[in-house]
């Protein structure tokens, strides 16, 4: 199995698994950046509308091939068919929401369900047809790479370069428009238009996806790559590359893992890698991931604790708290009758001046700089010079001592 | 570094054919301007002449239709009636003449970019989709920071940033864009004491510069201190002018109607006349 895998990897398990894996490669690298603007822009399910309107399309496409006599498997005839339904469900998801009081959500579950519903009909009626040979249709729902040909690999190299072109060179209005679309239409950007584009390419991509993973799943490749990427930077730009990389990524593995065992269904895997990857950053990313967070937020209240328990040292307070006696005795501050250690009331009676530094510092200067900065943590010395500090102790006079 | 912070710097790159052609026609002038959310005009029939090199507070209650205004002057809401001039041009042809910095709330803070990134987008019109960011572009969107107070936290991501950081961002990210006319929907609201001195300076010097602000404004405490000029609206406008003669008691109580209590509008310091 892991030399199968391995072989799967380095495109050495057949003509077919190559095409598949470079394929998908591909498909992910023009998904995963092209859907960034999609995520910025929260308009994530409309691209799910998109998706289910291809269908139709395919149905469309194929029965006017065979009605005038040709091959009804055409792929390009097929990819066009469904370009054209996807498009018509996104004007219809525009137009409910621009000319009728209903929310987006709403426009995008009717459009959603109606044409897919309508493809649906359509597929059934091409089953029953005699005529042309109508095996595979079904592949468009969830993908399929048992008869990828060539010629599927140059669409969707073709097709996703392009792909790629247009998000570098759109990146500036796109950010533009997802960030602040007020601002951008004051600054010279025809928002609507851009729009039109992000769905248009949202659309592109779902169209040369449609083989490979299906028109199910293809919203998979659209969004959680840039997700991800967002666990990693702070920056649109690289929210791009990762999203790009992330999706390539996916779909590279996903393909030569499908490949390494019958019967592993090629779309639903890549989604899988990817879905990995999601939750390995959702946990690990150094900033935004959640253990970071956990983590912040376990020594803030830790550092919260300490400084509570000081004061109530340098108060001569009684405490109660398990947590702050814990965090002060496992730092030598009191002993284990809780009465202050030596360096527990040194430490005491620094954070009492502390707070009276700060008391004094915040009516001195009762700016944004120095009152911004107060928060009963931060030591005072990281916010003034020693000159200033100087200054307030000799309205404070001599520090006190804490006894026990 | 060639770049000074001085505005008079800024104000010599200005194309000079562009500023001098029609600098004495209203910066903004609006005609009989209706918007309409629904069946319920939110501005009815206003008109308005923003003096040149003014600078003009929009005042009004809530839901009278002061950013409705700007926004339907600027295209960014739809008008159902009415014509808006930029120094005596049509305001679709005039929009590189013009910085609007929108009310802050209305973007979501965590998305992914930098306090520098936000200015830059200021450069959109010199940019476009291809030009390279230079070095002497970063240069002029750090100089921008710099005279908002900003420049130590260009390399910030803006969500970490207070609400007053935040609205001097986005005023940073206006000069950027080197305009003759400054449109401002509530740059004070939710700022502390230091952000609205450092706007308020910054918004003088523009005046100084020869240059035309309009602001959507709250707070009629400050109107006397920072503004020359008043536009009053309640929906319809109620009155417009300098802010000695037509910031009145009288005026107040026409736009707020009982909203607004005859001792508060004692309190304010209005002109004596």
């Amino acid at each position: 199995m892991s030399s199968i895998f391995l072989n799967a990897l380095v495109l050495q398990s057949g003509y077919n698994a190559a095409l598949v894996a470079l394929g998908a490669a591909l498909l992910g690298i023009a998904a995963g950046s092209g859907g960034t603007f999609l995520f910025l822009r929260k308009r994530a399910l409309v691209s799910d509308a998109v998706a289910h309107a291809t269908l139709p399309g395919v149905g469309l496409a194929f029965m006017i091939m065979v009605a005038f006599g040709g091959d009804g498997r055409n792929l390009i005839g097929l990819l066009l068919g469904s370009a054209v339904t996807a498009g018509l469900g996104l004007l219809a998801v525009e137009w409910i929401t621009r000319r009728t009081r209903l929310a987006e959500d709403a426009a995008i579950g009717a459009v959603l369900s109606v044409f897919f519903g309508v493809g649906i009909v359509f597929l059934t009626i091409i089953q029953s047809m005699s005529s042309g040979n109508q095996a595979g249709l079904e592949g468009f729902l969830l993908g399929s790479t048992a008869g990828m040909l060539f010629r599927d690999a140059v669409v969707i190299a073709v097709g996703g370069a392009l792909a790629v072109a247009v998000v570098i060179l759109l990146r500036r209005p796109m950010t533009l428009v997802a960030f602040d679309t007020e601002f951008a239409a004051t600054a010279g950007i025809n928002v609507r238009r851009m729009d039109l584009a992000m769905m248009g390419l949202v659309m592109a991509v779902t169209v040369i996806g449609l083989k490979l993973v299906g028109l199910i799943l293809i919203v998979a490749m659209l969004i959680i790559p840039p997700v991800t990427a967002r666990f990693w930077t702070e920056r649109t730009d690289r929210v791009i590359w990762i999203g790009g990389a992330v999706g390539g990524v996916s779909g590279y593995l996903g393909a030569a893992i499908s490949a390494s065992a019958p019967n592993l269904p090629t779309g639903p895997i890549i989604v899988l890698v990817s879905f990995g990857l999601f939750v390995l950053s959702l946990l690990f990313a150094p900033r935004r991931g959640m253990l970071a967070a956990l983590f912040r937020r376990r020594r803030f209240q830790l550092r919260v604790h300490r400084r509570q328990g000081l004061l109530a040292l340098a108060h001569n307070e009684p405490i109660f708290d398990r947590l702050t006696l814990s965090v002060l005795s496992r730092e030598g501050l009191i002993r284990q009758d809780q009465v202050p250690t030596e360096k527990g009331r040194a430490q005491a009676a620094k954070a009492l001046r502390d707070e009276k530094r700060w008391a004094v510092a915040r009516q001195l200067y009762a700016d944004e700089a120095v009152e911004g900065r107060y928060d009963g943590l931060t030591p005072i010395e990281t916010v003034l010079t020693w000159d200033e500090i100087a200054e307030i102790d000799r309205v404070i006079g001599p520090p006190t001592a804490i006894l026990s | 570094m060639a770049i000074a912070a001085e505005p008079i710097d800024i104000a010599a790159r200005r194309d000079p054919s562009a500023s001098v052609v029609n600098l004495r026609d209203s910066p903004l002038a609006v005609h009989e301007l209706t918007v309409s959310y629904g069946e319920k005009p939110a501005v009815f029939s206003v008109d308005t002449m923003v003096p040149p090199q003014s600078m003009t507070a929009i005042i009004g209650p809530n839901g009278a239709g002061k950013s409705t205004l700007l926004k339907a002057a600027l295209g960014i809401v739809p008008r159902l009636s009415g014509r808006v001039t930029v120094f005596g041009q049509p305001v679709e042809k005039a929009m590189h003449r013009i910085a609007y910095v929108p009310q802050r709330a209305s973007v979501d803070w965590d998305f992914p970019t930098r306090v520098i990134d936000v200015v830059l987008m200021g450069l959109y019109r010199e940019l476009g989709l291809v030009r390279l960011v230079r070095r002497n572009h970063r240069e002029r969107a750090l100089s921008c920071l710099e005279r908002v107070g900003m420049a130590d936290f260009a390399d910030r991501q803006i969500g970490q940033l207070s609400g007053g950081q935040q609205q001097r961002v986005f005023l940073a990210r206006a000069l950027a864009q080197n305009a003759d006319l400054y449109l401002l929907d509530e740059p004070f609201a939710g700022v502390d004491a230091a952000t609205e001195k450092a706007i308020i300076d910054v918004l003088k010097s523009l005046k100084a510069e020869q240059r035309t602000v309009v602001c959507v404004h709250h707070d009629l405490a400050t109107v006397a201190d920072y503004f020359d000029h008043v536009l009053l609206i309640n929906v319809r406008k109620i009155a417009e002018g300098p802010v000695a003669t037509v910031f009145t008691g009288e005026n107040l109580q026409k736009t707020y109607g009982g909203r607004l209590a005859t001792t508060h509008i004692d309190q304010l310091k209005l002109p004596v006349g």
